[in-house]
C-alpha cells in the first residue's frame, strides 16, 4: 500500500485531497504546512508527496528543496499544487527540484490520474 | 447558482465535493474573520509584510477552496483580491485606506455569496462595483464610486448547521451552465433533452459539447438558460433521471473566472527528468502540469522512475515563507470540531446524573454510617466526580468573549466614519469565557450598547477638543469573572449622562421624577421604554429601540444591567450574567406539598409575617409594609392553585423578590434551602405555563417548577 503525504494550510483542501486518495487505495497522511510536513517526514518515508505551494510557516517550494536535502526523499515524487502555472512558478519549483505540479482547481479525478503516472 | 446540490459537485471519480462543502464554508468564514480582523489592524503608513502576507493567504486559501468546489462567483471575487493584494505584498502598490475600505466590502460581499450557496436562498450578490473598483486599484488608479457594502453581511455560519434542502433561487439574467448527464448504458438518450430545449423555446439554448461523443457513459452539454435548475430537472426527468444529471457554472469569460479549465488543458503537469516523473506523453497545448528535466525522481524518457538523480542544480534563491505565527495550524491540531447537539446531548445526560447523585445522597442521609461506611465512602467519591464532570462537560460549551468583542471594530470604524467622530475600541479579558448559549443571545444588547456609546456619548472631535479632551474617544470593552457571574462592561469616555436633561425628559413624559432621585434612580430612567436621550434620533440608535429591549434581554438571561456616569467624563455599563442557561441557583420553597424554585439571583430577602403587616387595599389586592414601603403581596397558594388538605396552616413565610424594577412579597409555607438546579426547558418538553420559567428534578425525583418573577412582579402592576 502506497502512503502519500499530503500537504495543505487549508482544512477543506486537505480533507477533499485525502478523501479521494483513500478511496483510490493510498495511506495518506495530512500536513497542515511546510514545516509540520518536515516534521512528519523527518520520521518516516513516503512514496509521494503532495504539497500546495502557498502556506504559512514553510511553503511548498521551501519545503521541497528541504525534503531533497535528506537522502530519503532523493528520489521521491514531490508535486507542487499552485494557483498559477507561470514560468516563474514553474522555474523555481524545478530549481527546488519537484516533480511536477499540478494546477488548482482540479478534481478528484485529475488528481488520481496525474498521482497514477508517478506511483506505480 | 443557488442550487447546492447541482453545482459546483462533479461526478468525478465517483467522489461527489458537497460532502466537502461544509468543511469549506466553516474555513472560509474563519478566513473571512481573520482577514477582516487584519486588515483593520493593517498600519496603511507602515504596513509590515508578514500582515501583508496573511491576508493575501487568507484570499489566496478561500480562492482555492471555492474554486475547487465549483463556487464560481466566489473564486472569481477571491482572485481579484488576491491580485490586488500580490501587488501589495510585492510592494508594486502602496496600500490606502481607499483599497482597505474595498477589501473590506469585498470580505462583506463574498460573505454574502457564501452564505447564499450555503443556504441556498438570497439574492445573487452584485459584485459589478467591487470588481471594477478593485480592477482600477490594480491598475494604480483610483476607485470612482463612492463605495457601498454589496451586502448586509449575514452572520457567520454556525458550526454544524445542518445543510438545509437546496432551495434553487430564481436566476437573474442568463447564465451559461455546463450540463454533465450520465452514465448512462445508452448515451444517445441524453440527446431528447436537445429536443425538449426545441420544443420549450424559453427555457434557452443547449449545444452538446465533446463533439457530441460520450466519454465513459457520461454526456455533456453547454446550456445558456434563465431557468433555476430545478425546473430544469423538473423537466428532464422525462427523459433521463434527475440522479443522472449535474450542472456545474461554465464560466463566459475564461479570463475573468481563475476555475476556467480549457478543455485541451490537462491541469497537472511534470518536469523532464524530474524525480519521480512518469514517462512524459507529449501533449498540445498547456496540459497543465509538468515534470522537470532531471530532477531527482523524475523518470526520465526511457529509464524507470529509479532514475539517476542529476546533481543538484544551484537552486534559484525563492524567498523563503515568512514565519507566520502558526496559530491557525496549531489550532488545526489541537483541537477537534463537534457539533452543538453532540454538546448538548453530553450536558443533558450529566444534568442526569447530577439529579440521580442527589437522589441518592438524599436517600442515604438515613443509613447508619458504621454499617454502611463503604458505601457511603463511594457516594461521597460520586459526588465530587459529578461535580467535576459537570464542570468539565460545561467548560465544553464555554467560548471566549472575544468572539462576541472581534465584532466590534469592523462595525466602529464604519459608525464612527458616518458620524465623523474619532474612536479607538479597547478591550480587555477577551479570554473570559461564557457558555455558548448566552454568547449568541448577548451579542445583540452589547451591540446596542456599543452603537449608543458611540452615537450618544462620545462628543465630535471638535466639542472633544473643545473641552480639553483628547480628539479621539475611547471606547472600552471588558469582560471578566466575579464570582459565580461574568461581568461584561462598555465604557467610554464621552459626554456622560446628564441628570437635567433626563430628569426633564421623564417629566415630559409624565413619569413621577421629583429631584430627590438619587443619581442611580436617574441613569435608571432611561430603561423606561421609548425613553432616548438625544435630542435628534439618529438612525444609529435611538429608534425606539432603545434601553429598555436591552435591559429585558439582559433580564431574560436572568442577567442585571447597572449604569454609572459622571457628565463630562463618560458612562459605564455593566452587564452581569450568570455563567451558563443550564444551571442555576435557586431557592426552593414549599406550598402545601409542592415545591417551587426561585431564581437566587433575583431573591432580595425572606421574613415571618406578623400580624398586621399585611393589608388590603380596595379591591386591588393586598400589600405589605416592608421597612416604610409597602409591596404587592402574591400568594402562590392562589396562583398555582395548591390544593390544601390541613385547612388549619396559614403561610407565614414572605419572600421578597425583585425582577424587572419592581419587587413583589411572594407568600409561601417554608424555605427548604438552596440549591443549584438543572434547569430544564418546559416548553420544550412540555407547553408553555404562566409564572414558570423551567422545571427541574429534584433529589427525591420530584418535578419542582422554577418560577419565573419577571412574569410574578408583572402580574401585581395591574
Amino acid at each position: 500500500m502506497h502512503s502519500i503525504l499530503a500537504v495543505d494550510d487549508s482544512a477543506s483542501m486537505r480533507q477533499m485531497v485525502s478523501f479521494t486518495l483513500k478511496s483510490a487505495g493510498y495511506n495518506v497522511v495530512e500536513a497542515v504546512d511546510g514545516q509540520d510536513a518536515f516534521e512528519k517526514a523527518g520520521s518516516r518515508s513516503f512514496d509521494l508527496v503532495l504539497t500546495d505551494q502557498n502556506m504559512p510557516r514553510m511553503d511548498g517550494i521551501s519545503l521541497t528543496k528541504k525534503l531533497r536535502e535528506n537522502p530519503q526523499f532523493k528520489a521521491t515524487p514531490i508535486l507542487i499544487l499552485t494557483t498559477e502555472s507561470s514560468d516563474q512558478m514553474k522555474q523555481a519549483g524545478r530549481a527546488a527540484g519537484a516533480t511536477g505540479w499540478l494546477v488548482k482547481p482540479f478534481d478528484p479525478s485529475k488528481l488520481i490520474e496525474v498521482i497514477q503516472k508517478v506511483i506505480r | 447558482m443557488g442550487d447546492m446540490t447541482s453545482e459546483g459537485s462533479q461526478l468525478s471519480a465517483g467522489i461527489d465535493l458537497s460532502q466537502f462543502y461544509q468543511v469549506f464554508f466553516e474555513e472560509a468564514g474563519e478566513n473571512l474573520e481573520r482577514m477582516e480582523q487584519q486588515l483593520l489592524e493593517l498600519d496603511i503608513e507602515a504596513a509590515d509584510d508578514e500582515e501583508l502576507n496573511a491576508i493575501f493567504r487568507c484570499a489566496h486559501s478561500i480562492k482555492g477552496g471555492a474554486a475547487t468546489f465549483g463556487f464560481a462567483d466566489v473564486a472569481e471575487l477571491t482572485h481579484q483580491m488576491e491580485t490586488l493584494l500580490d501587488k501589495l505584498r510585492r510592494h508594486e502598490l502602496q496600500p490606502t485606506s481607499a483599497m482597505v475600505d474595498v477589501l473590506l466590502a469585498s470580505g462583506d460581499a463574498l460573505r454574502a455569496q457564501l452564505s447564499r450557496h450555503q443556504t441556498g436562498t438570497g439574492d445573487e450578490v452584485d459584485t459589478t462595483e467591487l470588481l471594477f473598483n478593485i480592477r482600477a486599484m490594480v491598475a494604480g488608479e483610483a476607485p470612482v464610486t463612492a463605495l457601498v457594502a454589496a451586502a448586509p453581511a449575514p452572520a457567520p455560519a454556525q458550526v454544524a448547521a445542518p445543510a438545509p434542502a437546496p432551495v434553487p433561487a430564481a436566476a437573474a439574467g442568463p447564465r451559461t451552465l455546463e450540463l454533465t448527464v450520465g452514465p448512462l448504458s445508452d448515451p444517445s438518450q441524453a440527446n431528447n433533452l436537445l429536443d425538449l430545449f426545441k420544443e420549450i423555446t424559453d427555457l434557452g439554448t443547449i449545444e452538446p459539447l465533446d463533439g457530441g461523443q460520450a466519454e465513459a457513459g457520461m454526456r455533456r452539454f453547454k446550456v445558456v438558460t434563465q431557468s433555476s435548475e430545478s425546473d430544469m430537472l423538473d423537466l428532464f426527468t422525462f427523459h433521463v433521471s434527475k440522479e443522472l444529471v449535474r450542472f456545474t457554472p461554465l464560466p463566459q469569460d475564461a479570463a475573468s473566472t481563475p476555475a476556467a479549465a480549457k478543455e485541451d488543458d490537462l491541469g497537472y503537469g511534470f518536469f523532464d527528468d524530474a524525480p519521480g516523473a512518469p514517462v512524459a506523453v507529449a501533449k498540445d497545448g498547456d496540459p497543465g502540469y509538468g515534470f522537470f528535466e532531471n530532477s531527482p525522481g523524475a523518470p526520465a524518457s526511457h529509464v524507470t522512475s529509479e532514475a539517476q538523480a542529476q546533481a543538484a542544480q544551484k537552486p534559484t534563491a525563492a524567498k523563503a515563507a515568512a514565519k507566520a505565527e502558526p496559530k491557525g495550524a496549531a489550532l488545526d491540531a489541537a483541537t477537534i470540531r463537534v457539533s452543538v447537539e453532540k454538546v448538548d446531548q453530553l450536558i443533558n445526560l450529566v444534568g442526569e446524573l447530577v439529579i440521580t447523585q442527589a437522589m441518592l445522597a438524599q436517600n442515604s442521609r438515613g443509613l447508619d454510617p458504621v454499617v454502611h461506611q463503604q458505601m457511603l465512602a463511594g457516594l461521597t467519591d460520586l459526588d465530587r466526580n459529578t461535580r467535576d464532570l459537570q464542570e468539565a462537560v460545561m467548560s465544553i460549551r464555554m467560548i471566549p468573549m472575544s468572539t462576541v468583542f472581534n465584532r466590534f471594530p469592523r462595525m466602529l470604524r464604519d459608525l464612527a466614519a458616518k458620524l465623523g467622530k474619532k474612536v479607538e475600541l479597547v478591550t480587555q479579558g477577551e479570554a473570559t469565557e461564557l457558555d455558548k448559549g448566552l454568547v449568541e443571545k448577548i451579542t445583540d444588547p452589547l451591540t446596542h450598547l456599543v452603537r449608543n456609546s458611540c452615537d450618544h456619548g462620545i462628543e465630535l472631535p471638535e466639542e472633544r477638543l473643545a473641552k480639553g479632551k483628547p480628539e479621539t474617544g475611547t471606547i472600552t470593552l471588558a469582560a471578566s469573572h466575579q464570582g459565580g457571574s461574568i461581568v461584561i462592561e462598555v465604557r467610554d469616555d464621552g459626554r456622560g449622562l446628564s441628570r437635567e436633561k433626563l430628569l426633564k425628559k421623564a417629566r415630559e413624559r409624565g413619569l413621577h421624577a421629583p429631584d430627590s432621585l438619587t443619581d442611580q434612580e436617574v441613569w435608571g430612567l432611561i430603561f423606561e421604554p421609548g425613553f432616548s436621550t438625544a435630542d435628534q434620533v439618529t438612525d444609529v440608535s435611538g429608534r425606539g429601540v432603545g434601553m429598555d429591549v436591552v435591559k429585558k434581554n439582559i433580564a431574560a438571561l436572568n442577567g442585571t444591567v447597572e449604569i454609572d456616569s459622571a457628565e463630562g467624563y463618560g458612562m459605564r455599563v455593566a452587564v452581569r450574567l450568570p455563567l451558563t442557561l443550564a444551571i442555576m441557583d435557586g431557592m426552593s420553597v414549599g406550598v402545601g406539598e409542592e415545591v417551587y424554585i426561585l431564581p437566587l439571583s433575583s431573591v432580595v430577602e425572606s421574613f415571618q409575617v406578623e400580624p398586621g403587616m399585611v393589608k388590603t387595599i380596595g379591591n386591588s389586592g393586598r400589600v405589605v409594609e416592608v421597612r416604610q414601603e409597602y409591596m404587592p403581596v402574591v400568594e402562590l397558594e392562589q396562583v398555582f392553585q395548591v390544593p390544601r388538605f390541613d385547612f388549619e396552616h396559614v403561610s407565614s413565610i414572605m419572600v421578597v423578590v425583585e425582577a424587572e424594577g419592581g419587587r413583589v412579597a411572594l407568600l409561601v409555607d417554608e424555605l427548604l434551602g438552596q440549591q443549584q438546579v438543572v434547569v430544564k426547558n418546559l416548553e420544550a418538553n412540555y407547553r408553555k405555563v404562566t409564572d414558570v420559567s423551567g422545571a427541574t428534578i429534584m433529589g427525591d425525583g420530584r418535578v419542582a417548577l422554577i418560577l419565573d418573577t419577571g412574569s410574578l412582579v408583572r402580574r401585581s402592576r395591574h
